[in-house]
C-alpha cells in the first residue's frame, strides 16, 4: 500500500456565472468568463485532505487535464492541503473535444504509474454533467467503486462508502486500490487560508503529455449543436375569478 | 409675571416643552420664537448635561403627539379610488406590513396605501393631499433602520412599488436614469448585463428603492471606492408638497447653473418632497473583482493593516469593512454560517475591484504577504470565484440579520475618528455591563463609520435610558456624527443637536416651512419636534 490517493479536478465555468451560448451554436461563451473549480471537485479534495489528516493516507495527489489555465485549479488544491499536482497537457481543439472517456484513460494510467491506492473524483462536472468519468475510471482498472458517496471510512485496506441512491443510502464494503465519487454531501469544503495559500506556491506541479501516458485523446463525439433552453413564458395577472375563467377558455384549457 | 419668567421657571421636563410647541405652529408671535429658540436651547442644555432621560413619553426617540392634520374621509377614498384603480391599499392586512418597519420596533395605523405608477399621479396625490391637509408618508423598500419609512399615525402611505421603469441608460457615459421605485439588485443586475454597476451597495439591496436610498443619501459597502450619492447622483425629479413637478432629472456630469437644488432633496429622508425619478452615474463593472477575509488580534492592528492596505492596494481598493468576534459568533449560532479562519477578536472584509486580473492578484498576494510576515493579521483567506465572494461577503452583510434573531436591537450608526471606533463599543460594554445581551461593533470602518449594536430579549426602556444619551454624549465629545449614514427618521430626530448647531437646525426648518408649509410630508421625522 502506497498510501496515495489521486484525486481529480476540473476547471469549469463558475456556477454562479451567467452562461452564455456562442453566437455559431458551437458551445458557450468561455473567453473572459470567470472559472472556477468543479464543486464536487472541491469536496473530492477536502475528502482527501481529511484522509491525509487522520494520517490514514499519505499523500494526496491534485491532477487535472487541460491548458495552462488548469494549473490555478491545482493550486487551489494545493492551498486547500494536496501534496504535489500533476498538470496534464491538452489544449486547442483536443480540450474542446475532451470528455469522460479520453480523461478516463489518462487517470488510469496515473493511477497505475503513481502507484495509487485510491482515486476521489467528484461525481460529475457542473457543465456537462456526465457522471461517468469515476465508473469509467474503475472499469478500465478493474478496480472497485463507491459513487455518490456521502460517507466514507477507511480501515486499512477496506472502503465503508455509503452512497445516496434514489431509494435512500446504501452502505457498501469494498476493497483498495478503488474509484470513489464525491456526492454533495460527503463534507464542507473548507475555505484556503493565507498560510496554506503561501506554502502552496512552493509545492510542485509535474508537466506530463497525454501521448507520455499512451493516451489518445481523440474523441468519438461530435457535438452538432447547443442551444439555450426555451424561454420561460411569462405569468399573465388577472383581477378577477371571471378574468381566470375567461383567460382559461381562450387558452383551450377548459 | 411675563409668559418667559414663567417659562424659564418650569422645570425640565420635556413632555412640558412639547406640548407647548405644535399648537402654536402658525400664529408664533415675537415671544413665541423666542420661547422655542429658548426650549432648544434647554433641550440642548439637558441633553448636552444629564445623563439618562425619564421613560415614557419624554423620550425623545418615541412618537411625538399628533399633528392636527385631517383624517382620511370616504370622499378622499374615493377620489383616490378614481385616480388609482386597484392601486389604493385599505385592507388592514395588507396594509400590516407597511405599517411596520423592518426592524419591528415602530408601527403606525395608517389605512390607506397608494401605490402611483406615475409622477402624474404622484403629483394628483400630493396636490389633493396638501389641500385636504393630508399628511403623507413616502415609502420605498422599507428597510429604513431609523423608523423614518412608516406612519407614526395615520399618515397615507405613498408606496414607490409600482414605479419599476429604467428610463434610459448611455453606455458611453454609464449615466443611467430610472423611477424611484427601482429595486437597487434589480439595477445592478440590469446594468452588469450591460458590464456597468451600480455605484453603492448595502445589505439591503434586495428590497431597497433607489429612490428610498437617494432620500437616506445611503453610504453602504462601495462608498470607499465610489464616494456619496451626493456626488453619483446627476440629477432628480421631485414632486413638491404641493404637487408641483420638480424637473431637474439632468444627465450631465457637469453643470453649474444655478444653485444645485437636488442636493436639498439628497438625504432629506422624504420631508422636503417626494423622489420620482433619479440619474445617475454607474461605474464599469471590474473585470477582476478579489475578496480577503483577514483576522486580526487588535483593532490596533486592524487599523495599521488598513494602513499598508492603502499603500499596497491603492487604487484597487474598493471595500474595507470589519466585524468584530461578538458579531462571527451571531452569525454561526443564528444562520449557521461557518467562519472560514481562526477564531480572531477582530475579522476584516478587503474587496478589491480593478481592470486586470493579473495584476490585482499580484497586488493582492504581495499585500497578504506583507501583513501575514508582520504579523498584522494572524490568519485569512482569499476568494475570487463569484460563489465564494458571496459567501464572504455574507459574513458581513448578514450581522444585522443575524442581530434580530437575539431579541431586541438598539442599533447606532456612528461617524468617529478612525481611532475611536472600537473605543465607542469597549466603552459601552463596561458602561452596561450585565444588563445587555450583546454589544456588538461592526461597520465601513474605511469611512470611520461603526454600526454599535446592543441587544436585549425584549424592549427594556431601563437599558435604553442607560444608552441613550450616554452614547450621544460620547459622540458629541468626539465631534463625531450620531448618524453616519442611517439618517434621523423618527428615532433620533430630536438628537440632532449632538451633531449641528442650533443655527442650523433652525435654518433647515425655514428651508421646511418654505417648501412644505403645511408639513404635510414625512411628519415628525428628521427634523426635531420643536422646529417650525
Amino acid at each position: 500500500m502506497s498510501g496515495r490517493v489521486l484525486v481529480g479536478v476540473k476547471r469549469v465555468i463558475d456556477y454562479a456565472v451567467k452562461i452564455r451560448v456562442k453566437p455559431d451554436h458551437t458551445g458557450v461563451v468561455t473567453d473572459g468568463v470567470k472559472h472556477s473549480m468543479n464543486p464536487f471537485c472541491e469536496i473530492a479534495v477536502e475528502e482527501a485532505v481529511k484522509l491525509k489528516e487522520k494520517k490514514l493516507i499519505k499523500e494526496v495527489v491534485a491532477v487535472s487535464c487541460g491548458p495552462q489555465q488548469v494549473q490555478e485549479t491545482i493550486r487551489t488544491a494545493l492551498a486547500m492541503g494536496a501534496d504535489r499536482g500533476i498538470h496534464v497537457e491538452v489544449s486547442g481543439k483536443d480540450y474542446e473535444t475532451l470528455g469522460p472517456l479520453q480523461v478516463s484513460k489518462i487517470l488510469a494510467a496515473l493511477a497505475k504509474k503513481e502507484q495509487a491506492d485510491l482515486i476521489i473524483l467528484g461525481k460529475q462536472a457542473i457543465d456537462d454533467d456526465c457522471n461517468q468519468t469515476g465508473q469509467m475510471t474503475a472499469a478500465l482498472l478493474d478496480w472497485p467503486q463507491g459513487t455518490f458517496a456521502s460517507e466514507v471510512t477507511l480501515d486499512a485496506d477496506k472502503l465503508k462508502v455509503v452512497r445516496e441512491i434514489d431509494g435512500g443510502l446504501e452502505t457498501i464494503k469494498i476493497k483498495l486500490p478503488a474509484v470513489v465519487t464525491a456526492d454533495l454531501r460527503l463534507n464542507t469544503p473548507r475555505y484556503a487560508t493565507l498560510p496554506n495559500i503561501m506554502k502552496a506556491k512552493k509545492k510542485k506541479i509535474a508537466n506530463v503529455k497525454p501521448a507520455d501516458l499512451g493516451v489518445d485523446v481523440s474523441s468519438r463525439l461530435e457535438v452538432l449543436k447547443v442551444d439555450e433552453p426555451p424561454q420561460r413564458q411569462a405569468g399573465v395577472k388577472v383581477e378577477t375569478v371571471d378574468d381566470l375563467v375567461g383567460k382559461l377558455k381562450e387558452a383551450g384549457r377548459i | 409675571m411675563g409668559i418667559f419668567q414663567r417659562f424659564a421657571r418650569l422645570p425640565l421636563k420635556p413632555t412640558c416643552i412639547w406640548s407647548l410647541c405644535p399648537q402654536y405652529s402658525t400664529d408664533l408671535t415675537a415671544v413665541g420664537r423666542a420661547l422655542i429658540v429658548r426650549s432648544s436651547q434647554l433641550i440642548q442644555h439637558r441633553y448636552v448635561h444629564n445623563r439618562g432621560l425619564g421613560t415614557g413619553p419624554g423620550n425623545p426617540g418615541s412618537a411625538p403627539p399628533r399633528l392636527p392634520f385631517s383624517r382620511v374621509t370616504q370622499e378622499d377614498l374615493a377620489f383616490f379610488r378614481t385616480m388609482l384603480p386597484g392601486r389604493t391599499i385599505t385592507d388592514p392586512d395588507l396594509l400590516k406590513s407597511s405599517n411596520v418597519d423592518w426592524l419591528k420596533t415602530v408601527e403606525g395605523n395608517s389605512e390607506v396605501l397608494l401605490r402611483p405608477k406615475t409622477t402624474e399621479e404622484v403629483s394628483q396625490i400630493l396636490r389633493y393631499c396638501n389641500e385636504r391637509n393630508l399628511a403623507v408618508c413616502p415609502q420605498g423598500g422599507n428597510t429604513g433602520l431609523v423608523g423614518g419609512s412608516v406612519p407614526v399615525f395615520d399618515e397615507i402611505i405613498l408606496s414607490t412599488s409600482l414605479m419599476t421603469q429604467v428610463l434610459t441608460f448611455d453606455n458611453i457615459s454609464g449615466i443611467l436614469t430610472c423611477q424611484a421605485g427601482c429595486v437597487l439588485e434589480n439595477l445592478s443586475n440590469y446594468l452588469e448585463e450591460r458590464d456597468f454597476i451600480m455605484p453603492l451597495d448595502l445589505g439591503a439591496k434586495g428590497s431597497c428603492h433607489i429612490g428610498g436610498n437617494v432620500s437616506t443619501n445611503a453610504g453602504g459597502l462601495r462608498l470607499l471606492r465610489y464616494g456619496s450619492l451626493r456626488g453619483t447622483v446627476l440629477g432628480l425629479e421631485v414632486v413638491l408638497a404641493d404637487g408641483q413637478i420638480l424637473n431637474c432629472l439632468a444627465t450631465l456630469r457637469k453643470d453649474n447653473t444655478g444653485y444645485d437644488l437636488k442636493q436639498l432633496f439628497i438625504g432629506s429622508e422624504g420631508t422636503l418632497g417626494v423622489i420620482t425619478a433619479v440619474s445617475i452615474l454607474c461605474p464599469r463593472k471590474p473585470k477582476a473583482v478579489n475578496v480577503a477575509f483577514l483576522g486580526c488580534s487588535s483593532f490596533k492592528q486592524l487599523l495599521e493593516t488598513f494602513q499598508c492596505c492603502r499603500g499596497m492596494l491603492g487604487e484597487i481598493l474598493s471595500a474595507f469593512e470589519f466585524l468584530d468576534a461578538s458579531c462571527m459568533s451571531l452569525l454561526e449560532k443564528h444562520l449557521k454560517l461557518t467562519n472560514p479562519i481562526t477564531e480572531s477578536p477582530f475579522y476584516i472584509v478587503i474587496e478589491t475591484a480593478g481592470s486586470n486580473a493579473t495584476h490585482d492578484e499580484e497586488k493582492l498576494h504581495n499585500f497578504l504577504e506583507e501583513v501575514m510576515t508582520s504579523s498584522l493579521v494572524t490568519d485569512g483567506t482569499v476568494a475570487t470565484e463569484a460563489t465564494k465572494i458571496k459567501a464572504l461577503w455574507s459574513l458581513r452583510e448578514r450581522v444585522t440579520e443575524a442581530l434580530t434573531h437575539e431579541g431586541y436591537t438598539y442599533k447606532y450608526d456612528i461617524s468617529l475618528p478612525v481611532e475611536k471606533i472600537y473605543d465607542l463599543v469597549q466603552d459601552m460594554r463596561g458602561h452596561l455591563g450585565d444588563r445587555a445581551k450583546n454589544v456588538v461593533g461592526y461597520g465601513h470602518v474605511g469611512d470611520g463609520n461603526l454600526h454599535l449594536n446592543i441587544t436585549s430579549p425584549s424592549k427594556d426602556p431601563a437599558l435604553l435610558a442607560s444608552i441613550e444619551p450616554y452614547v450621544y454624549e460620547w459622540t458629541s465629545e468626539w465631534k463625531g456624527s450620531i448618524s453616519a449614514e442611517h439618517g434621523l427618521g423618527l428615532k433620533k430626530r430630536n438628537y440632532i443637536y449632538y451633531s449641528k448647531p442650533s443655527e442650523a437646525v433652525a435654518l433647515m426648518g425655514s428651508i421646511k416651512a418654505m417648501l412644505d408649509p403645511k408639513g404635510i410630508l414625512n411628519p415628525y421625522k428628521t427634523l426635531p419636534d420643536n422646529i417650525h
